[in-house]
């Protein structure tokens, strides 16, 4: 409660200071919108539907960029963890294509696929790749060698051991890669939406590519809030109920 | 009671042929087992002691079958082991519960691929194990809530519950303080003497080994050999801290000290 209190005190002072700042006259109004200015697009926005098709389409490209880039990243990790071939091949390119920022693939995927919905997903899917195959990886490798030593002895081998030993050990290890995965898709998918225009689908890149465009401020703060939001709310709903299992269970992690 | 457990005529539940095992590195080849032969016979408590590096370990893997000796066999009821199997469980020094499983969960978790027990079967044979190592009313307690004792008792009764033909253990209360180990030891003895389970414990501690076993075996180190063995006839149920039970301990430290080469600090 009392943590509650500090936090919403904190934020309301940094909208009174922000209010004071643009009532101030100090800055231009175009420069420098009020919070009422920002807030009252996105009643607008809110309202014509244009937030609630654009947050759609966005996050309709960032699930399913997301979702490919774990089904081929955590078996990947899996193979790189259990092999030194695979490590020494898959996992050096992987750790290579990771110091790439995200935003480089733009180039190539608007050369490859043009400005479709497919240079999204494209980039999507590299900018999460890496960073779960990595993450897989390194939790496999640090499981306690102890515990597969108990599986073997009790009897359990093969897809038994994997299923009931070796994945939920590693639970802490995937869950955090996850979250990082989520965390570079997102990052990807909003370069890609400010860079690429494409005609299929309007997303909040789009919205604020746009505000930049015909300098509406308003419409720039209000879309960063509302993607700030989103990347809130995905973490709340994606990644905390797992936290929260391993904090009860292994009696680690967030307080 | 218990006076004479002699174990040369009972067939042998359990025995190891002249097994070595080498290690080799790119740096170092070590010789950790030397021709080792052992015969422990159903419902025997042998104890294997000896200090760091003497083998024990390895030997104990190589009964469990994780690791698969150079030379020499081993024979579990006449059948050569091949690999590791719930038929000879083991217990380690850390507890290595899994976190993800609740303290039932854990010792469910080998019986759950037994064919033939139902779902019942199964409960039952949880709570039976859970009171017998007197954890009952901590079946929905996770791992990291457990204290190390508590630890070990649930990695005890996650060992029997699969009803082991034999259950190895691997210097089980090392890692206790000494308090928590004696009431280990009083329990040890009373589900050894209830249950008559084949038991092979590796331990560094003298009286450790004639408090719990029957039989004390000897290793010396580079390469690991059997040196000697002791019968331990003391009545049971035995305290680690009575006279005659340090006064055996005190002849096995000693045999111990004098398989060390002189001049050399340990």
């Amino acid at each position: 409660m009392k943590r509650a209190i500090s936090a919403l005190l904190f934020f309301a002072a940094l909208g009174l200071a922000w209010h004071l700042a643009s009532t101030s006259g100090r800055w231009s109004a175009v420069l420098l919108p009020s919070p009422r200015d920002v807030f009252d697009y996105l009643v607008d926005a809110g309202r014509d539907g244009t937030l609630a098709e654009a947050t759609l389409v966005t996050l309709k490209r960032l699930l399913v960029g997301y979702a490919i880039g774990i089904v081929i990243g955590i078996p990947l990790g899996l193979m790189t963890s259990t092999s030194q071939f695979f490590q020494d091949t898959i996992g050096a390119l992987a750790l290579g294509l990771q110091t790439l920022p995200s935003v480089c693939w733009i180039p190539l995927a608007l050369l490859w696929f043009g400005q479709t919905e497919n240079a999204m997903l494209f980039v999507v899917i590299m900018g999460t790749l890496g960073s779960v195959l990595i993450a897989t990886d390194t939790g496999a490798r640090s499981i306690s060698p102890i515990y597969a030593r108990v599986a073997r002895t009790m009897g359990s081998e093969g897809l038994d051991k994997w299923m009931r030993v070796i994945l939920p050990a590693s639970l802490p290890f995937l869950v955090s890669g996850l979250k990082q995965g989520w965390a570079f898709a997102w990052r990807s998918l909003m370069a890609a939406e400010i860079y690429v225009t494409i005609l299929t689908g309007f997303g909040l890149g789009h919205l604020l590519h746009y505000g930049r465009e015909l300098s509406a401020m308003d419409q720039v703060i209000g879309i960063m809030l509302v993607i700030v939001a989103i990347g809130l709310v995905a973490d709340k709903v994606l990644f905390s109920p797992w936290e929260r299992f391993m904090h009860r269970r292994w009696g680690t992690g967030l307080k | 009671m218990e006076a004479s457990r002699v174990s040369v005529s009972a067939p042998a539940k359990l025995s190891v042929e002249n097994a070595s095992k080498w290690f080799r590195s790119r740096r170092a080849h070590v010789h950790a087992l030397d021709d080792v032969s052992l015969q422990v016979s159903e419902g025997e408590f042998v104890a294997l002691v000896g200090p760091s590096g003497c083998g024990k370990s390895t030997l104990l893997d190589i009964m469990a079958g994780l690791v698969v000796p150079d030379t020499g066999t081993v024979l579990a009821d006449d059948q050569a082991v091949r690999g590791p199997g719930r038929h000879r469980l083991v217990m380690f020094q850390e507890s290595a519960l899994f976190p993800w499983l609740d303290v039932a969960g854990n010792v469910m978790f080998g019986i759950k691929r037994i064919p033939g027990l139902s779902a019942d079967d199964r409960e039952r044979i949880v709570d039976e194990h859970l009171e017998l190592v007197g954890l009952e009313r901590f079946r929905h307690a996770y791992v990291h809530e457990l204290s190390g004792g508590m630890k070990q008792r649930a990695a005890l009764a996650r060992s029997l519950a699969p009803d082991p033909r034999v259950l190895l253990m691997d210097e089980p209360f090392a890692a206790l303080d000494a308090l928590t180990a004696e009431q280990l030891y009083a329990d040890v003895q009373r589900i050894w003497q209830t249950r008559r389970k084949t038991i092979i414990m590796v331990t560094h501690s003298a009286r450790e080994a004639v408090t719990l076993a029957d039989r004390v075996v000897l290793l010396s180190p580079s390469p690991g050999r059997i040196r000697d063995q002791f019968t331990i006839s003391l009545p049971r149920p035995r305290d680690i801290n009575s006279p005659e039970l340090a006064a055996i301990a005190q002849q096995i430290t000693a045999a111990l000290r004098s398989y060390i080469p002189a001049g050399i600090p340990t």
